[in-house]
């Protein structure tokens, strides 16, 4: 059977340097369309959070606008995040190595990733940022709902709407901060946003952030035939 | 410039006069920081004396003229109260209830002029996001000012009372605006001036607590001894303010709730949630710069490209 953290498309090209194919196209259009709303649902979200930043209503022509948008941009943050739920879920299931992978984050965040040990396609902070992100998206759609009174206006009363107003912004705050780490991570680990931008990543950025996952590919022979041949 | 009413009696201006309700005069406004008031105004009340109402509906016809509204025509139910709630073009409404008295064993009709209560601390305005879109006069008025107005609700959530009501048609809040544009000019409410019985009255705020004494000194010598006034103080007190023959349990009245207080669940979201809020995000990122600054990006080497090549060359 294969391991639940190769997934489709993942693949070994050999050559010099190694390139491993991370994420199809499929992928990362969709990871794209659900960055996009995520900022937008957190411009839009925050001119409404605070007054002093109501001013960024004005990127989205004025306050009533942006009313009528926020909720819609969350719709469809939704369901694309279900596309990327079910493309990655497998793979970011909790793994026996994650508890051990937790233990070192120290020797990580210092610069020691040697210390570290081996891990499959998502390390356990990778992990954090997944689950995190899916059950926040559900509280985030859920509250939403019961606050879009343009629609929903009966589907609460006024009490449950405040404590669903209350939780909407606490979960909004703690999804902004995911953000921001899962955002640094990506910048902090050079080699990472090709993976995003291109679909693939270097030999060496596998082997050393995730060479259970390089050795696995290798294993099953997961290679794909360099384009145009080496001579 | 007009003074402020005294009585909703007063007959119009016969010549233009200028409001004496501006900008200068508000003391609170809805998501911003403004000065103080350059002069207080009398505070006024509107009393309602529900012991001296009968029913007929001529404040929410008054309402209705003056504010230039169309409220649906509805179906007859079965029950007095129409509209059957307050909406965007209804904003005050007549509630009734029929209550056994339990002591006397007297069926009793009560009705309250249900509406906005101008609280002192107004949740509304509390929980407004919009810039300027709900305002507080020094006189007590709380008043919406539509072009601000968003239509997100929040005041909705923000009100003890349940009063304000979102237009589905142009999708901004509508409630009781205390008649502030008549008030501006030194007139009463159209509600308070329509009513036959004087069951409504409009006022300095000072005078109405004398004429709700008078009213429930009279009430109790009636055998109403749990006649009072209704100004309830967990929102600094009302610029709407009932005299009840049972003020013992304001509930009976249709639900007239006996401790009206902003919800602390709404005070979390406005207060702690902002202020929690701006240091995670800022700490999430002051995290971020300061790791990059003192440990360094991290790189894949060369020999982590070898070892791969390497791997890649013994499984190909």
């Amino acid at each position: 059977m294969e391991p639940d953290d190769i997934e489709t498309g993942d693949a070994i090209r050999p050559g010099k340097p190694v390139v491993v194919d991370r994420y199809k196209k499929g992928a990362r259009i969709n990871h794209w369309i659900t960055a996009a709303c995520l900022i937008l649902l957190a411009l839009s979200g925050l001119a409404l959070f605070h007054p002093s930043l109501f001013f960024l209503t004005g990127l989205f022509g004025g306050g009533q606008n942006t009313r009528a948008l926020h909720p819609w941009i969350g719709v469809v943050l939704f369901f694309s995040f279900a596309g990327l739920f079910f493309r990655f879920w497998r793979a970011n299931l909790p793994k026996r190595v994650d508890a051990e992978w937790l233990a070192h984050a120290n020797d990580l965040l210092a610069g020691h990733e040697e210390k570290m040990p081996e891990v499959g396609k998502y390390n356990a902070g990778q992990k954090f940022i997944f689950w995190s992100m899916t059950t926040l998206i559900v509280i985030l759609i859920g509250t939403g709902i019961l606050i879009w009174d343009q629609y929903f206006y009966a589907w609460a009363t006024i009490p449950q709407k405040r404590v669903a107003v209350l939780a909407h912004s606490l979960a909004a705050v703690v999804i902004i901060c995911v953000w921001i780490v899962h955002v640094y991570a990506a910048i902090w680990v050079r080699g990472t946003i090709n993976a995003m931008t291109r679909g693939s990543v270097t030999g060496g950025w596998a082997w050393r952030h995730h060479r259970l996952w390089l050795k696995e590919l290798a294993e099953r022979h997961k290679f794909k035939k360099p384009t145009a041949p080496a001579e | 410039m007009e003074p402020s009413p005294h009585t909703a009696q007063s007959n119009p201006p016969v010549s233009n006069v200028v409001s004496n309700l501006s900008e200068r005069d508000l003391v609170r406004r809805s998501a911003s920081t403004i000065p103080p008031p350059a002069r207080q105004l009398e505070p006024v009340a509107k009393l309602i004396d529900v012991s001296k109402c009968i029913g007929c509906k001529a404040c929410q016809s008054a309402c209705i003229e003056w504010n230039d509204t169309s409220p649906a025509i509805e179906t007859n139910v079965g029950v007095y109260e129409n509209p059957h709630d307050l909406t965007p073009e209804m904003f005050t409404l007549m509630r009734f209830t029929e209550w056994d008295n339990p002591q006397t064993g007297n069926l009793e009709w009560l009705i309250r002029k249900d509406g906005c209560m101008h609280c002192e601390d107004p949740g509304c305005l509390k929980a407004c996001p919009a810039p300027g879109a709900i305002v507080q006069y020094s006189n007590g008025i709380v008043d919406f000012v539509h072009e601000n107005c968003i239509g997100c609700g929040y005041c909705v959530k923000g009100c003890p009372f349940d009063i304000p009501r979102i237009s589905k048609v142009d999708h901004k809040a509508y409630k009781c605006t205390l008649c502030s544009d008549r008030v501006a000019v030194g007139q009463g409410p159209a509600c308070a001036k329509a009513c036959p019985t004087h069951a409504i009255s409009f006022g300095t705020k000072e005078d109405m607590n004398k004429l709700a004494d008078s009213r429930i000194k009279d009430l109790k010598s009636r055998g109403y001894d749990n006649a009072g006034l209704y100004d309830p103080q967990g929102v600094g007190g009302t610029h709407v303010m009932y005299v009840l023959h049972h003020n013992d349990q304001p509930e009976i009245y249709a639900n007239l709730p006996r401790d009206p207080r902003i919800s602390p669940v709404v005070n979390a979201w406005k207060g702690m949630a902002k202020y929690v809020g701006f240091a995670a995000m800022g700490l999430a990122a002051a995290a971020g710069i300061l790791h990059s600054a003192f440990v360094g990006p991290n790189r894949v080497t060369r020999e982590d490209e070898e070892k791969a090549e390497n791997l890649v060359k013994d499984n190909a």
